[in-house]
């Protein structure tokens, strides 16, 4: 019986590995994500550092860029942009300000996640600078533009004659001024 | 008792040397410290079927919340509560553990095995249920009430929107993977290393082949399931930001986790009944089973599908074209081995000499009304339709289908068939036959209309809906009444055979049963093959 006992110890082994194994697996599949989506662009996140100028312009076509801001209810504070589309040729520079108020009476910080749609275009969009790149803290009551810098590849495939960028502005977790 | 050990006496050859161990413990101690595979798969069937009724509760709370539009019997919070609670204790506290019972008792007697391999570690698996299900529960009675972010838990509902139950279900949630996966380790290593000589992999019958690759799926995708309620647990008391955007972390990405181990859990609950039907099909058709390889490799093949196919659960969360087509062409290819699944049992019934006890009515019931639930994946697989369905009452008449008349009508199908193996007497036929019929057509009373209000935009898991569906959730809810009566009569036939009234049964019980488990004398003695049998043939 003790016999019989120790040989069923190998195949136990193995078992308990994979399933340890696939425990960990299920915490890979997080960096796996991000990188599967940065690869593909699937998930419309953009890149996070300052894209290099563009270097043509195409002047054949026209793109039409949508803005939409919200905010997380975590942060009172007012977030539009100054536009709400403008149309551009693939490789043209733009600025385009987004506006923020801090309605409390306490300073905080906030952050800007920004998020593409149609998500396969999102690494056509290249944003030169953007107040997404850092925190922004703002004083109580304080008000501020924030910009960003931005153009279209001209690579971008045909099919494409719109694009929407979208930032939810969220309160940075942490390092909250005065809670 | 004295039945029982008049029983030993007769099958002195087949335990000889351990007639002492028939001396088992009495009352509490005897079932706590048990390491025998046949009292620890009586426990696990009774506490599943205790487990049924609690779910099988919720559900008709839910069904009479939804008898007429407007507010009744329970606030919105509570029944988002029942929806929840209904579907994981029918998940993980009904159908697995049923299964894992069903290869307690009859894994060891098919292989002629003494016992399971790891007989403590058995015990443990079981015994850590019903903490698990005592701490899930609790929380029905708590401050705030239990989890109500539905069975699939999404973030940031589980997370940001969830009150403190999401602690017990966590923690309920991970005893019951833990569970699982040393049940799947104890009949993997059970088959691997405690098959008789001379029962090659090709002789196994189908039962215990679709064990095996349920315990394979359980050991991948458990530890998974346990990995992505840790992330919910660290995201919402200890400031992880998994799925938190803030934070940088997706919520979308939950879905994908929870989906690679969603999909192979729902196989995870078929498997094992595939099994129990190509069991009862060649013994009531006095046929051996057709294609037997071919049932082999199907239910192999659908075990490696069911991982690349998890994405159809997320068509309208914004997936590429090229990702949607992938995973619409991938799930609707599961329909070929499942195809040729059902094409055997037909085959095996062609020309057979058919007779339709009980377990053989519920056997066809579960063919013919799996297939209506397969055949609606299919409508679900197709992606652009599927942004339609998402969401409504088809695809809640979908996956009751697959887990009521295909994953419990197998379960109960099996339990009519080895009853008489477990307990020494025959059922009633008269009242199977009443439970089989009351079953069936309250049933579809119950899930068939769900297709129809699904497709009309009835949206699931909300207590009221518009004024037109009125009609057809009160026929619903008067067919899930009847079916939970229905069920009534299968614990009366249940404890009759327990408190051994009727017939008694032979060693073979049914005429065209064929296997090891039916040449030990019926009720199977404490102990069997403690000598290995000899194995003639087939499989």
């Amino acid at each position: 019986m003790e016999n019989q006992r120790n040989s069923h110890q190998p195949l136990l082994r193995k078992l308990l590995m994979i399933s340890i194994a696939m425990f960990f697996f299920g915490f890979a599949l997080v960096p796996l994500y991000d990188v599967f989506c940065r690869m593909t662009g699937l998930n419309g996140k953009t890149a996070n550092t300052a894209a290099a100028p563009s270097t043509r312009i195409d002047t054949s076509r026209r793109i039409k860029v949508e803005f939409i801001a919200n905010r997380d209810d975590s942060i009172p504070w007012n977030f539009a942009a100054e536009v709400s589309t403008i149309e551009l040729n693939p490789g043209a520079i733009k600025v385009v300000n987004f506006h923020v108020k801090n309605l409390s009476a306490q300073a905080m910080i906030g952050r800007a996640v920004p998020s593409v749609s149609p998500g396969a275009a999102a690494r056509y969009f290249k944003k030169i600078e953007c107040f997404c790149f850092a925190e922004q803290p703002l004083d109580a009551h304080g008000e501020k533009n924030m910009p960003v810098q931005f153009y279209i590849d001209p690579q971008l495939p045909a099919e494409y004659s719109t694009i929407t960028l979208s930032y939810r502005l969220y309160k940075s977790q942490g390092q909250t001024v005065n809670r | 008792m004295s039945q029982e050990h008049s029983q030993s006496i007769e099958s002195a050859n087949t335990h000889h040397a351990d007639d002492a161990h028939d001396h088992k413990p009495q009352g509490f101690s005897r079932w706590f410290y048990t390491t025998n595979h046949k009292d620890i798969g009586t426990l696990y069937l009774l506490f599943a079927l205790l487990m049924l009724f609690t779910g099988g509760s919720m559900a008709m709370v839910i069904r009479a919340e939804l008898f007429q539009p407007g507010l009744q019997f329970v606030d919105p919070h509570f029944f988002n509560q029942m929806t929840t609670v209904h579907g994981l204790v029918m998940v993980f506290g009904a159908i697995m553990p049923t299964f894992v019972g069903l290869a307690n008792w009859m894994v060891p007697m098919m292989i002629g095995a003494p016992d399971m391999a790891l007989p403590r570690m058995n015990n443990w698996s079981f015994w850590l249920l019903p903490c698990a299900f005592t701490i899930l529960l609790s929380t029905l009675f708590m401050e705030g009430g239990a989890p109500a972010a539905g069975w699939t838990f999404y973030a940031p509902l589980s997370t940001t929107y969830s009150n403190d139950s999401t602690a017990f279900f966590v923690f309920a949630v991970h005893l019951m993977g833990i569970s699982s996966i040393m049940g799947a380790m104890n009949i993997i290593v059970t088959i691997f290393n405690l098959r008789a000589p001379g029962m090659t992999w090709m002789k196994l019958p189908l039962f215990v082949w679709t064990w095996i690759i349920t315990a394979f799926l359980l050991i991948a995708v458990m530890p998974v399931l346990a990995g992505v309620v840790t992330m919910v647990l660290t995201d919402k008391y200890f400031g992880t930001s998994f799925f938190n955007a803030a934070g940088g972390g997706d919520p979308v990405m939950f879905q994908h986790i929870f989906w690679f181990f969603g999909h192979p859990e729902v196989y995870i609950m078929i498997l094992p009944a595939f099994g129990i039907i190509s069991s009862i099909v060649p013994a009531f058709a006095r046929k051996p089973l057709f294609g037997y390889e071919s049932m082999v490799i199907a239910t192999a093949s659908i075990a490696f599908l069911s991982f690349i196919v998890w994405a159809h659960h997320m068509f309208t969360t914004g997936m590429p074209v090229a990702a949607e087509l992938f995973f619409m062409y991938t799930t609707m290819l599961i329909a070929v081995p499942t195809g040729v699944k059902v094409f055997n049992w037909v085959a095996t019934m062609w020309r057979g000499a058919m007779t339709f006890e009980t377990p053989m009515m519920f056997a066809i019931a579960f063919i013919v009304l799996f297939t209506i639930g397969g055949l609606s994946g299919l409508m679900l697989a197709i992606t652009p339709a599927d942004f339609q369905y998402q969401d409504t009452y088809f695809v809640v008449a979908h996956f009751h289908y697959v887990l009521v008349t295909g994953a419990l009508f197998g379960i109960i199908a099996g339990v009519y068939f080895w009853i008489p193996k477990w307990t020494g007497v025959m059922y009633s036929e008269r009242l199977g036959q009443c439970h089989f019929w009351c079953s069936l057509i309250s049933v579809n009373m119950l899930f068939f209309p769900m297709h129809f209000v699904g497709l009309a935009g009835m949206p699931r898991r909300i207590p009221d809906y518009a004024l037109q569906f009125a009609d057809m959730n009160a026929f619903i809810s008067i067919g899930g009444f009847l079916f939970g009566l229905s069920q009534l009569l299968f614990v009366w036939v249940v404890f009759r055979c327990i408190r051994r009234k009727g017939e008694k049964a032979t060693a073979q019980v049914w005429e065209g049963a064929e296997g090891l488990e039916w040449q030990v004398p019926s009720p199977a003695p404490y102990h069997t093959f403690q000598t290995p049998p000899e194995i003639k043939s087939g499989h």
